[in-house]
């Protein structure tokens, strides 16, 4: 035998892997032939590796060589090897050839590379973890092991390429790789050089352009059915036939709700948004969405729940905004107060309590917290040089400075964080600093502050997570950035501020000063629950007893993870700390930022205006909820996945399992006779049914949803392949088999209608509904398929659920709200009907013009100053303020500047 | 509206099952490839399977997926042919020894990889000029055994050889009467078009 290889052929990989593993005794000549070299006489194209045997027969393809070195071996054929081998001919080998050329011939790096493989790659993971077995066909390795593992190592022995939430995938691929033959394959292959040893054959490849329109990431794995043992299938049959009879009572409903002793207590918190402004659907999927998914499913578990979330509302974003609008902060914030509380009924958020910050108790609860912190030496005090806008006359918290960020000169950078590169900054480090208000340059002045003494705090830290993290369901960005500030060491962080609108800090000489929101914000919590019950301290001082769960988006993590726990340590008191910090990625807006600073992209109360229910903005939002990697919301995805998955997946399963008992059965549900293969089915939708628990136990809310819809996919599937409807016209055995598939699909949809309720409250009441399924069995999810609706019982009147979203419908509400290059357009629609405008007022606009308006301004400003100091009404305020304003506007318009619209300026 | 079962809904795939009106029967059409369960269908047939198994079809490329009843579903069309095949108990047409198994295989894969895969009027006929030279010498894809391969490559190649002039047959001498052979072996052609193929050369100086 001899076997042709090349420099840099991928293929050699496996096959050099499969000869040292399975090959006999039979002399193996290698030898190396250029890239482009005619081996096969009968191929127009050059092809390597290619193995010729003494029969003078060629072997061209890869895993027909693997595959005749193991049969030489003495291994058999069989189905699940075959199937492997096939799938990575069809489908691994297309999208792993784009990403390697990607990599290695075109320099992409990242997401670029991995994206066209990410599919086929969970594809594995799941297929491994599904089974739980160590290797691709069982217990033992075996030929389809070799060709996906010498297919994938040039890409996957960059740990960067290997996704780390891939654990199967991953202990799989390392098991491997550890392996003498395969080592053996892979330093003759790659050289220690990495995958670049394949750039001069990759080279010499045609594009692989035939696999660009396949890469879709927001594409559902297609699931293939696991094995099942007949045990299993026993267990699944045996719990189905108890029925409704192991439902366990229904707890009553509380109010408060509060601990029990012995009970599982799931107290759930979603990031406090911002009072100041409109939270876009990003912020929504971010956290309240998600804890929402949460808490419902924490209900139907029968779990002892408590969600909270309300708006944070102190800070100088109120304040600044409250001047924009020309409004107290307090008016600002009762204002917006009531447009979160709307919007998230809207999207039917169940919360147990939407409180808000600027409470009596959240002064109590964070004083109280500060002398503690105080009592035990936590807190100290310092000098911080600060900006001053002598202008102004007082000290600028962060959020009134900008300038130019220190790091990556980003020029809108904010005066505590830049948004851009996202780091934190320290006012006085920005370049070019400007008083927001006044548009003058602040100078440096020394003031005095209180700090948060984290150092002296890191040990309690580290010891609370070492206990907290090990089997806890923290998010691995969360991890992820807890580690990297550890790694840096924890600074002293000051935690007051020289505003009006905040917690009064009870201290001699701060009279003027409040604590800053990222002291208190997180305390909100705790008030927000002391405002709903006098007995919060059963559930915020009782870490034994109840299970934290924080939902928020990865810019919040350190405020959870690091800041409150370390105020919480050092106060001494017993308090609940989180116990799971699930934090999500970003959500972006079609091709751009899905950016709330910038005003871009669809806000909560647009999303009613759409015409679209709340139901499927859940859905959809939720289908791609960013978990693990960032991820996108497109108008046209949104269409497709509400087409094919809501419309022609689940809706036509529940509706057609609903037709047939109304149609061919008079409502009445037939009598289920079970034959092995319903029995098989049962067991299936089981198992789905449990890993859907296992991945909302973890809350991998996006996962989790897949399960539904792959439940529905075999049930459509089931109804496909038994043809009820026209069995039904059969003979008395067809008739009986129509009623068994019938029974059989429409408690599949009853069982999807509860599992559906965490995603799609309304929904899935409307399905329930219409089954008419009994109480206990809507409220209340078991790890088992039960039947809840048992022969004879009577259903409602179905109807369709869902509705087809029309191209024309969601291309003009793209047009809407922008898409494609979003940010250009709204810049453009913004400047355009002033663009003319302000072309004749600067050509008009002569230094001596622009003088006169900044004596206006001048003077109007003080005139704001003077009232404000002396208490004055808050309407003359107001009104002088909105002069003021105008003034400014004019003033930009002679000087050319672009306006600044209070939309632009809009600011976390 | 959706998923009512007596509407017909437009863009229902053609799976979907409306009961009242049945999915149609997968289009015949010469240039179109035949669909995966008609193919699997005529598979049975010629290996004298009964009928009793259930195909559907997965995702844009609709692979289909046989739902066995004793073990777990299988996925591919190559992979549910040599599941019927030892099914039928016919295992003799997957190869008898190591290097005709691994041939066949290495054609099946052809099959789905190249043959299914071709997206150029030049690319197939790239693929008939190396397949034509390949069985320059054999009678079979295996050399001188009818296997699995043959049944799978006919019924693949079938589309495109039917629209193949007269000229364009003789030029691919070997695969036409490959072709020829396989059609007229008994149980394999079924309703499949009937290929003709001129016994005496025209075009002396084409080939």
């Amino acid at each position: 035998m001899r076997l042709f290889v090349s420099e840099g052929a991928p293929g050699s990989l496996p096959v050099l892997a499969a000869a040292g593993r399975a090959q006999g005794g039979e002399e193996l000549l290698i030898s190396t032939v250029g890239p482009e070299e005619c081996v096969v006489p009968f191929l127009t194209q050059p092809k390597v590796p290619v193995l010729q045997l003494d029969s003078g027969n060629y072997l061209f393809s890869t895993s027909a060589i693997c595959r005749y070195f193991f049969l030489l071996s003495g291994w058999e054929q069989d189905d699940l090897t075959n199937q492997w081998l096939e799938w990575e001919a069809t489908e691994l080998q297309p999208a792993l050839s784009a990403a390697l050329y990607y990599l290695v011939v075109q320099g992409k790096k990242g997401e670029d590379v991995l994206s066209p493989v990410r599919r086929a790659l969970t594809h594995i993971d799941h297929s491994l973890s599904r089974r739980s077995c160590p290797f691709l066909a069982g217990e033992t390795e075996s030929v389809a092991d070799i060709v996906l593992w010498g297919a994938l190592y040039p890409l996957l022995q960059d740990p960067a390429y290997l996704p780390e939430e891939l654990g199967a995938l991953h202990s799989w691929f390392q098991t491997l790789s550890s392996q003498e033959p395969c080592q053996r394959a892979a330093e003759m292959v790659l050289k220690q050089q990495g995958v670049l040893a394949l750039r001069p054959y990759l080279q010499k490849q045609p594009h692989p352009s035939s696999f660009e329109g396949r890469a879709v990431s927001n594409e559902p794995e297609e699931e293939e059915l696991a094995t099942l043992s007949e045990e299993e299938i026993a267990m699944a049959v045996t719990a189905w036939e108890k029925g409704l009879g192991s439902l366990p009572p229904l707890r009553p409903q509380q109010n408060p709700v509060l601990p029990v002793a012995g009970e599982r207590n799931v107290l759930i918190t979603s990031a406090l948004p911002y009072v100041n402004n409109v939270p876009h659907l990003g912020n929504i999927i971010g956290c309240v969405l998600s804890a929402d998914v949460f808490a419902r499913y924490s209900r139907l578990r029968q779990w002892n729940t408590l969600y909270l979330c309300g708006t944070d509302e102190y800070g100088t974003a109120t304040e600044t905004k409250a001047m924009e609008e020309g409004l107290t902060p307090q008016e600002i914030c009762d204002k917006y107060h009531a447009i979160h509380a709307s919007i998230y009924r809207w999207f039917n958020i169940s919360f147990d309590i939407f409180g808000r910050t600027t409470t009596p108790q959240q002064t109590k609860i964070t004083q109280d917290i500060f002398q503690r912190l105080l009592t035990r030496g936590f807190v100290f005090q310092d000098t911080v040089e600060q900006l001053r806008c002598e202008h102004c006359a007082r000290f600028l918290a962060d959020r009134f400075v900008e300038g130019v960020c220190p790091f990556c000169g980003y020029e809108e950078a904010r005066g505590d964080q830049c948004d851009k590169c996202g780091k934190l900054i320290n006012a006085i480090e920005l370049k070019k600093p400007q008083c927001k208000v006044c548009r003058s340059c602040p100078v440096v002045k020394s003031s005095q502050h209180l700090f948060l003494d984290l150092p002296k705090l890191e040990k309690r830290l580290e010891e609370w997570l070492g206990k907290t993290l090990p089997g806890s369901e923290w998010t691995p960005n969360a991890r992820f950035i807890i580690r990297s500030w550890l790694r840096d060491g924890l600074k002293p962080r000051c935690i007051t501020r020289d505003l009006k609108w905040g917690t009064p800090v009870p201290l001699e000489g701060f009279e003027d000063k409040v604590f800053y929101v990222w002291f208190d914000a997180t305390i909100g919590y705790v008030s927000i629950t002391a405002n709903y019950t006098d007995q919060w301290e059963r559930w915020w001082k009782n870490p034994e007893q109840v299970n934290l769960y924080q939902f928020m988006a990865k810019d919040n993590v350190p405020f959870h993870g690091l800041v409150f726990p370390c105020s919480a340590l050092g106060a001494e008191d017993n308090y609940t700390l989180v116990n799971h910090l699930i934090a999500t990625e970003y959500l972006n807006y079609e091709d751009g930022k899905f950016s709330k600073s910038r005003g871009v992209g669809v806000f909560g109360d647009m999303a009613q205006d759409t015409g679209i229910p709340a139901d499927i903005w859940r859905f959809y939002l939720l289908y791609i909820r960013p978990e693990g990697q960032d991820s996108a919301f497109s108008w046209t995805d949104m269409l497709l996945k509400n087409n094919s998955e809501l419309l022609n997946n689940l809706g036509n399963f529940i509706n057609r399992a609903g037709m047939f008992v109304s149609k061919f059965f008079g409502g009445c549900v037939p009598e289920m006779v079970l034959t092995s293969d319903d029995r098989r089915l049962l067991a299936h939708v089981t198992l789905e049914l449990q890993h859907y628990h296992e991945l909302l136990e973890k809350v991998r809310i996006r996962e989790a949803l897949r399960s539904i819809l792959t439940i529905s996919r075999n049930g459509n599937q089931y109804i496909q392949v038994n043809e009820p409807w026209k069995r039904i016209k059969g003979s008395e055995a067809d008739r009986q088999r129509a009623g068994t598939v019938t029974g059989l699909a429409v408690n599949i949809a009853a069982l999807l209608s509860v599992m559906l309720q965490p995603y799609m409250p309304t929904v899935s009441a409307t399905i329930q509904a219409q089954l008419q399924l009994p109480a206990p069995a809507c409220s209340i999810l078991l790890k088992n398929f039960l039947c809840t609706l048992p022969a004879g019982h009577q259903i409602g009147t179905v109807s369709p659920l869902f509705q087809k979203l029309e191209n024309d419908q969601i291309e003009s509400l793209r047009q809407r709200f922008g898409g494609g290059q979003l940010e250009e357009s709204l810049e453009l629609k913004a400047k355009a009907p002033a663009g003319p405008a302000v072309v004749e007022a600067t050509a008009a606009a002569g230094p001596q013009q622009i003088q006169v308006l900044m004596d206006e301004v001048t003077k109007q400003g003080n005139i704001v100053r003077e009232l404000k100091a002396q208490k004055a009404d808050k309407n003359q305020v107001a009104a002088e303020v909105a002069k003021l304003l105008d003034l400014k506007k004019q003033l930009a318009l002679a000087e050319g500047k672009p306006l600044e619209t209070p939309k632009g300026k809009k600011k976390k | 509206m959706a998923g009512d079962i007596g509407g017909s809904e437009p863009s229902l795939p053609a799976n979907a099952g409306d009961p009242c009106c049945p999915a149609p029967a997968p289009a015949r059409s010469s240039c179109r490839k035949m669909a995966a369960a008609a193919e699997l269908r005529l598979l049975e047939k010629s290996l004298g399977l009964s009928k009793g198994n259930k195909y559907s079809a997965q995702g844009e490329r609709q692979i289909p997926v046989l739902q066995t009843n004793n073990g777990p579903s299988l996925t591919g069309l190559t992979t549910i042919a040599a599941h019927l095949v030892k099914q039928a108990n016919k295992g003799y047409l997957l190869g008898s020894t190591a290097e005709e198994k691994a041939v066949v295989q290495q054609w099946l894969e052809y099959r789905v990889t190249r043959v299914d895969g071709h997206s150029s009027k030049d690319d197939v006929h790239t693929l008939l000029k190396d397949l034509n030279s390949y069985l320059e010498d054999k009678v079979y894809l295996t050399g001188y055994n009818f296997t699995l391969a043959d049944i799978l490559l006919y019924y693949g190649l079938h589309r495109f050889v039917v629209d193949l002039t007269v000229q364009e047959k003789e030029k691919y001498l070997n695969v036409s009467r490959w072709f020829c052979h396989i059609q007229h072996y008994p149980g394999i052609r079924q309703h499949l078009t009937s290929v003709v193929f001129i016994k005496n050369r025209l075009y002396a100086n084409s080939h």
